[in-house]
C-alpha cells in the first residue's frame, strides 16, 4: 500500500498560479496541435522543470553547450512536452516551435533527441537511462575538477526499471553530491495505480538504502521546490534523491488521476471546453 | 590477444588523458598497473551492464573516451538497448572490448558463448564492428580506436592465437587487407578464422586450387572497394565466421555484393556455426572442427562447391 505523504495530500490541493497555469497552456496547445501527446505525464512534472529552469539551473538559453552550465536530463521522455513549454519560455528555441510538435520536420518530437532541439542534453524516451548517464556527468565533472550539477528527472513508473537502481548503487559509490535524482511520483502510471503495477513503497527507504540523502516535498509547491533545490546537496558527499509528489495531469480536473489521459490522441471540443475552463483560454 | 588489447588501453591512457578503462567486475588484477598509475581513470563498477554504458555515455559527452571491458555476451545481450539509444543514438566515442567472441568460452556454455555479437552491433546505425586476428594487431588496432568518431564494438579472440597478421600490412578501420591474392578462390575472413583460411589455402593449394584470402578485420564499415576488387575473376567466394548464418560476415558480404552487382553474383559459399545455441562444450578448436570450421573441412567444402559451381558470372569478369 501506498504511504500517504503530507506532500501527496497537499500535491492535490494546492493552487496553481499564474505562470504555472500558461505553461500549461503552452503544452496543451501543442497537443491541441498535434492532436497527441502525453499529457498527464507532463502536467504532474511541470512545477519540477519550472523551477529547475527558472531557479536553479546555472544556465544560459544563448550558450547551451557552455562547458560550465548545470546539466539536466529528463529521462522520463514521455513528459517532454512541459520540458518543451519551458525551453521555449526560457528562449533555446522560438514557441512557435510548439506548434509544431511531432510533425514530420519539427524539432519537437514526442520524446526529446539530443542535438535535434537546443537544450536537450540526453535523447531519452526508453525508460531506465538518464540516471546512469547523468552518472558519468556527474563523474566526468569530479574528474575535471568542474562545479556544474547534474539533475535527472525520473518517472515513478519509470524506476520499475532495474537500470535505474544500478545507476543508484553507481552514484553512491562515487559519493556524487553533485547529482540530483528528481522523482515524479504521481503514483499513476501507463496502466494503472504504481502500487497495482509494481509498488514502489517504502520508496524514501529505498533511495535511502540506496546511498542517497532523501528529500520529500510536493511537487507543484513551487516555493518548496525552490527551497528544496536550493540546498542540494542535502547532505555532503552523497547524492540527493528529491521525490516530489504530484498529481497525473495535474490542473486539469478531468485529468488529474485519470490514466486515460496518460497519452491523448485527440482533444474533443468538450475536453477543450474544459481546458479553457481550467487553465484559461489557448 | 585480450591481454594486449588491455595493455593497449594502459599504454594509451598514458599518452591521452581522455582515455578510461571501466570495468564490470572482470578477473582480479585487469590492468593493476593502470589502476597504480592512474587510478582516477581505472573504473570497476561491478556487473551492471545497462548502467555502465550509460554512464560511458556521460562521460563521453564530457570528453572521456572510456574503453568498457567485459564478456561479450553481457557486452551485447545485456545491454542492447543502453548501447543502441545511449552510444548509438549519440554517437559517441565509447569502446566496447568484449572478451571472448565466438566460442572462445566454450565450456562455459551458451551464456557464454557469443555467436550473434557481430549481427546485433553490425545492425545500429552509427556502430564500427572490428575483429581483430591476433595480438598484434589487436595492437595495431587499437592505436586507431582513440580518435575513431562513434561507437566501436571490439571483438576479441581468445589470446594465444598464433600470430598471422603482419606490420606491413598496418591497420585502418575499415580497410581489409589481402593476405593472399585471390585464385580460383576467394576466402573472406574475420578474427581468428584467418589462421583457418591460411591453412586451408595451404591445403587447397596441394590440390591444386588457388585460393585468395581477404581479411575483413573490420565487418562495419565493409570495405567494398576491397571486395569488389578481390572478387574479380574467381570461381568461388567463400565466408568465414565463427558466428550464426544471419547478420555476420557472410551476410555483409552477400547484402554488398546485391547493392553493388545486382544480378550478376558469383558462386558463394558461406561458412558459418549453424543457427542454434551451442550445446557442446569442449573448446573453442573443438567446436569449430565440429561444425566444419577446421582449415581441413573448410578446405574440403570449398573443393566440393567449387567442382559443383557453375561457370562464374561475366560481371565477375568486367574491369
Amino acid at each position: 500500500m501506498i504511504q500517504i505523504s503530507p506532500h501527496a495530500e497537499a500535491a492535490l490541493t494546492c493552487t496553481l498560479d499564474e505562470r504555472s497555469l500558461y505553461l500549461r497552456r503552452l503544452v496543451l496547445g501543442s497537443v491541441r496541435s498535434a492532436g497527441r501527446g502525453h499529457v498527464g505525464p507532463a502536467l504532474s512534472l511541470i512545477e519540477m522543470v519550472r523551477v529547475l529552469y527558472d531557479d536553479v539551473l546555472r544556465i544560459d538559453p544563448q550558450n547551451p553547450q557552455d562547458p560550465h552550465r548545470d546539466r539536466a536530463i529528463l529521462s522520463k521522455g514521455h513528459g517532454c512536452l512541459a520540458l518543451y513549454a519551458l525551453l521555449a519560455d526560457r528562449g533555446f528555441f522560438p514557441l512557435s516551435e510548439l506548434d509544431g510538435f511531432c510533425g514530420s520536420d519539427s524539432i519537437l518530437g514526442g520524446h526529446p533527441e539530443y542535438g535535434m532541439v537546443p537544450g536537450v542534453e540526453a535523447s531519452t524516451g526508453a525508460l531506465g537511462h538518464g540516471l546512469s548517464i547523468g552518472v558519468g556527468l556527474a563523474l566526468a565533472a569530479r574528474m575535471r575538477d568542474r562545479s556544474y550539477r547534474t539533475f535527472v528527472l525520473l518517472g515513478d513508473g519509470e524506476i520499475n526499471e532495474g537500470s535505474v537502481w544500478e545507476a543508484a548503487m553507481g552514484a553512491a559509490k562515487h559519493g556524487l553530491d553533485n547529482l540530483v535524482a528528481m522523482i515524479d511520483y504521481n503514483k499513476l502510471q501507463s496502466y494503472g495505480p504504481t502500487d497495482y503495477v509494481l509498488p514502489l513503497e517504502p520508496l524514501a527507504d529505498k533511495w535511502r538504502s540506496f546511498g542517497f540523502a532523501v528529500q520529500e516535498v510536493n511537487g507543484h509547491d513551487v516555493s518548496a521546490l525552490r527551497t528544496v533545490l536550493k540546498q542540494v546537496p542535502a547532505v555532503p558527499g552523497k547524492p540527493t534523491a528529491v521525490i516530489c509528489h504530484t498529481v497525473k495531469g495535474k490542473g486539469l480536473p478531468a485529468a488529474e488521476s485519470n490514466a486515460d489521459w496518460h497519452h491523448k490522441n485527440k482533444l474533443s471540443d468538450s475536453e477543450l471546453d474544459a481546458i479553457r475552463v481550467a487553465v484559461g483560454d489557448f | 590477444m585480450r591481454n594486449t588489447a588491455m595493455n593497449m588501453v594502459h599504454k594509451l591512457a598514458a599518452r591521452d588523458e581522455r582515455v578510461l578503462y571501466i570495468g564490470s567486475d572482470p578477473g582480479a588484477g585487469t590492468l593493476r598497473a593502470m589502476s597504480k598509475e592512474f587510478p582516477k581513470r581505472h573504473l570497476i563498477e561491478g556487473i551492471s551492464e545497462a548502467h555502465i554504458i550509460g554512464m560511458s555515455a556521460g562521460l563521453a559527452m564530457e570528453g572521456f573516451v572510456p574503453y568498457v571491458n567485459t564478456i561479450a555476451t553481457f557486452l551485447t545481450r545485456r545491454c542492447y538497448e543502453q548501447v543502441a539509444v545511449d552510444l548509438c543514438l549519440h554517437n559517441l566515442p565509447v569502446r566496447l572490448i568484449a572478451n571472448g567472441g565466438g566460442l572462445v568460452y566454450a565450456p562455459l556454455g551458451p551464456t557464454h558463448q557469443a555467436i550473434e555479437d557481430i549481427a546485433i552491433m553490425r545492425a545500429l546505425p552509427n556502430m564500427t564492428v572490428i575483429c581483430p586476428c591476433d595480438a598484434d594487431e589487436a595492437a595495431r588496432m587499437m592505436e586507431r580506436t582513440l580518435d575513431w568518431k562513434g561507437p566501436i564494438y571490439i571483438r576479441l579472440g581468445k589470446g594465444g592465437d598464433a600470430i598471422v597478421s603482419k606490420a606491413e600490412h598496418g591497420f585502418e578501420i575499415g580497410k581489409a587487407i589481402l593476405m593472399r591474392p585471390p585464385g580460383d578462390v576467394l576466402m573472406v575472413t574475420t578474427g581468428i578464422m584467418l589462421q583457418r583460411a591460411l591453412a586451408a589455402a595451404d591445403l587447397l593449394a596441394a590440390q591444386g586450387i588457388r585460393a585468395g584470402i581477404l581479411h575483413m578485420h573490420t565487418v562495419k564499415p565493409l570495405d567494398t572497394e576491397a571486395l569488389l576488387q578481390a572478387i574479380r575473376g574467381v570461381k568461388l567466394l567463400a565466408t568465414l565466421e565463427e558466428h550464426v548464418p544471419s547478420g555476420g560476415l557472410g551476410s555483409a558480404v552477400a547484402e554488398t555484393l546485391i547493392d553493388k552487382l545486382g544480378s550478376g553474383l558469383p558462386a558463394m559459399l558461406r561458412l558459418s556455426l549453424p543457427d542454434r545455441f551451442m550445446h557442446n562444450y569442449g573448446s573453442q578448436d573443438s567446436l569449430l572442427k565440429k561444425h566444419g570450421l577446421s582449415a581441413g573441412a573448410i578446405a574440403t567444402s570449398i573443393e566440393r562447391t567449387l567442382a559443383a559451381s557453375p561457370t562464374p558470372s561475366p560481371q565477375l569478369h568486367s574491369t
